[in-house]
């Protein structure tokens, strides 16, 4: 019986430090949907419609 | 005895579970997301040239910064400052946004730094990248 009243708070913080490994940022992935909207953003899949140096003059007048 | 393996094991178990579900994707499939990332989109075209003449830099906070005002026209520096402006405030919305969206609003400061050094990464030749506290040309 005394085994039983150390082995829930073992177990709790057992669990708890389960717990927080789920709650780690996932590095990878989050570097995956950076790159994901950066695409987007920037339009890098279709090169030549992004950046054209020069015209910015133009649009000042 | 053997209760006790097992309940060990179970526990054991019950850990890696967790280190699998830690693999798991970014989410950012989300309405809010997507209409950030189409307000980004579609100010680009008019960041695009001021990125590439030197006026606008990526800085190493994940967001952009009018470095060299010189480059702009005098009449556009007003529209350039408030280009700057609009877009750090999407930027900001937009790690906010997939922290919450992910439900781990604390993730917003490494989700802000891993856009930060893929803004940088990315950046296009002759773009100019903040880079050890200093500006530095790609």
């Amino acid at each position: 019986m005394n085994k039983a009243w150390l082995a829930i708070p073992v177990a709790g913080m057992a669990l708890s430090a389960c717990v927080t490994i789920n709650i780690y940022f996932p590095a990878a992935a989050a570097e995956k949907a950076a790159d994901k909207i950066i695409d987007e953003v920037w339009q890098l899949q279709q090169p030549g419609k992004t950046s054209a140096p020069g015209t910015q003059k133009e649009e000042a007048k | 005895m053997k209760i006790w393996m097992r309940f060990w094991l179970g526990l054991m178990a019950l850990c890696l579970s967790a280190v699998v579900f830690a693999e798991a994707d970014i989410e950012i499939n989300t309405p809010g997301i997507a209409a950030l990332k189409q307000s980004m989109q579609a100010r680009h075209t008019q960041l695009a040239s001021l990125y590439a003449s030197g006026a606008v830099g990526q800085r190493a906070d994940g967001l952009i910064a009018l470095r060299d005002a010189n480059a702009v026209p005098l009449a556009a520096r007003q529209s350039a400052n408030a280009l700057v402006a609009a877009e750090n405030r999407d930027r900001n919305a937009l790690y906010a946004e997939i922290a919450r969206a992910n439900g781990h609003p604390e993730w917003e400061a490494e989700i802000r730094s891993t856009f930060a050094q893929r803004w940088i990464q990315r950046a296009q030749p002759g773009w100019w990248v903040q880079s050890g506290g200093g500006w530095v040309q790609k």
